[in-house]
């Protein structure tokens, strides 16, 4: 697998009704494949981490990136979007 | 099944980034002129922009590109050159600020923030070019803006070239009086050197020595904010082994996540990756500082007794750290402690926690030395002269690499405030020792190479 095209999304901020739907929807929208999702919520905060693959997204990196964070602004959330080898890297020997 | 990724290690980076200041400093393009010799300046100018145009255009496009794929902030793009006077000495009555000032302009069009390599190499003695160019350094800083500058004075092979020291004071002092209505700030963009490294991607020192590659990218990464906070989070009664390899744990992960940018960054630049400089380098924003590392150890302020233990051990647990993390370490590696460009040291200095004297102290174990200090403007240059002298000595005797980068702030005095802007911070104006060093450092002549045995 291209690790180039696995990246990690990371949800965080106050929990509220629908953030798992629009996320995700946003997401589907732009042909990007989640292969995994954990959530949790941690000292009153949501926090969700979406391991996805942009091997078929039909927009650039940067304009996905843009389209979460619109969507971040709207739900009030943080969302950061990564591409997931600097977390393999920083972390294992 | 167990999940694809780690979550705390995902938060623990976002919290690196985001409240650490995790970032890296510098993506420098080494770049060597070798062939841009001519007998012309205007012909050899001519080659050196139109050769950092070719190979510089897209850096910064790509750096931002990278910044944007990791959102892990890549500060500073930079270009470091091979040193000038050696490039330009065959020229017909050489007109080096010429040359700076294309250089200059070359570095502007391409974007970059720095460009470095306005240098000269003369630990042993001067060519009449590099005479030339000694007296042309300080027109071409103040008549730059993006043009960094620097000088190895001496070496532990060849021992110390005073002759050199006090003609840098000289330039030092110069370039402050023509930058005068800033602050005296082009003297920010100067350094000189003992023992200079061929590699290195900071600034004001970087240049690209004579057995370097064609073109190569070199990264300074950072981080004493993430250092910092994880020796906060220690219990106070950890002890120093404790410390120590929490130290080289956090210099391991700002390490590779450096080595991951500069490989994918020299991969779409196509060019090879050069080295990761391993180094801490603060910036004045609150816990970005190498000297709350201090104070996180227990020490009340930078500058208490104590202070130049703690730097040694952190300076070596880095590097200790960061060399398992990439196959290529090089540069200045270690713990920079820049003056003006750190919060922490800002104020140890403006309390009279830190003193120039300390300071020297602290630069037998740091990773650089003198750094971003300013001083009265009223300074006579042979004292200026001796502060060169006693950190060059430091450097050839221990066989490391020292510098001083110290800004004599023309029309300002104790208790007034420098202010540069920018990463190069502000700060205090720190006083010197009031006695006079002119007759030494008037001498003249070079200082032997030391004995490299008998080590005591």
């Amino acid at each position: 697998m291209n690790s180039d095209n696995q990246i990690i999304i990371t949800v965080t901020g106050k929990d509220k009704v629908g953030i798992v739907a629009k996320v995700s929807n946003c997401i589907a929208q732009n042909s990007v494949n989640i292969e995994d999702i954990k959530q949790t919520i941690m000292q009153d905060n949501f926090v969700m981490i979406m391991l996805c693959n942009i091997s078929k997204m039909q927009i650039s990196f940067k304009e996905f990136k843009e389209n979460i964070l619109q969507l971040a602004n709207e739900l009030g959330m943080e969302i950061w979007v990564q591409k997931k080898d600097i977390f393999d890297k920083m972390h294992n020997i | 099944m167990t999940a694809n990724f780690n979550q705390s290690q995902i938060l623990e980076t976002i919290r690196m980034i985001k409240i650490h200041h995790l970032d890296i400093r510098t993506t420098t393009l080494s770049l060597s002129l070798r062939d841009c010799a001519s007998s012309d300046t205007k012909k050899t100018a001519k080659k050196i922009y139109d050769k950092i145009l070719k190979y510089a255009s897209n850096l910064v496009k790509f750096a931002d590109e990278i910044e944007n794929d990791y959102s892990i902030p890549i500060v500073n793009k930079r270009i470091a050159l091979t040193p000038i006077s050696l490039v330009a000495e065959s020229c017909d009555n050489v007109d080096y600020t010429y040359i700076a000032q294309m250089i200059d302009k070359a570095g502007n069009e391409v974007g970059v923030d720095f460009v470095g390599g306005f240098s000269a190499l003369v630990d042993k003695g001067f060519t009449k070019g590099d005479l030339r160019f000694f007296e042309q350094i300080p027109e071409a800083l103040s008549t730059t803006k993006k043009l960094c500058s620097s000088v190895n004075l001496g070496t532990s092979k060849a021992g110390v070239n005073m002759d050199a020291v006090l003609k840098t004071a000289d330039v030092i002092k110069k370039t402050a009086e023509l930058t005068k209505e800033f602050d005296s700030i082009g003297a920010a963009k100067f350094v000189c050197f003992c023992n200079a490294v061929t590699d290195n991607p900071f600034m004001a020192g970087a240049f690209c020595a004579i057995n370097e590659a064609e073109c190569a990218l070199n990264i300074g990464v950072s981080g004493p904010g993430v250092v910092s906070s994880a020796i906060e989070e220690l219990d106070k009664t950890a002890d120093f082994g404790e410390v120590a390899n929490l130290v080289k744990k956090m210099a391991f992960k700002i390490t590779t996540a450096g080595e991951l940018i500069g490989r994918k960054l020299a991969k779409k630049l196509n060019i090879p990756f050069g080295v990761i400089d391993l180094s801490l380098a603060p910036t004045p924003l609150r816990g970005d500082s190498v000297a709350e590392i201090f104070k996180a150890m227990g020490l009340e302020q930078a500058g208490a007794h104590g202070t130049t233990m703690a730097l040694a051990m952190l300076n070596d647990a880095v590097k200790k750290g960061g060399i398992m993390a990439s196959s290529y370490v090089g540069g200045l590696s270690g713990a920079f402690i820049p003056v003006s460009e750190d919060a922490g040291m800002i104020e140890a200095a403006k309390i009279g926690s830190l003193t120039i004297d300390k300071l020297e102290a602290m630069t037998s174990v740091c990773s650089v030395g003198l750094d971003m200090i300013a001083i009265p403007g009223d300074t006579p240059n042979s004292t200026i002269a001796g502060i060169i002298a006693d950190e060059m000595a430091i450097g050839m005797i221990n066989k490391k690499t020292t510098a001083v980068r110290i800004i004599p702030v023309i029309n300002k005095g104790i208790g007034d405030n420098a202010e540069f802007g920018g990463l190069l911070g502000s700060a205090p104006i720190m006083k010197v020792n009031p006695y006079s060093s002119e007759i030494f450092v008037k001498r003249g002549g070079r200082i032997p190479a030391p004995l490299h045995s008998l080590n005591n």
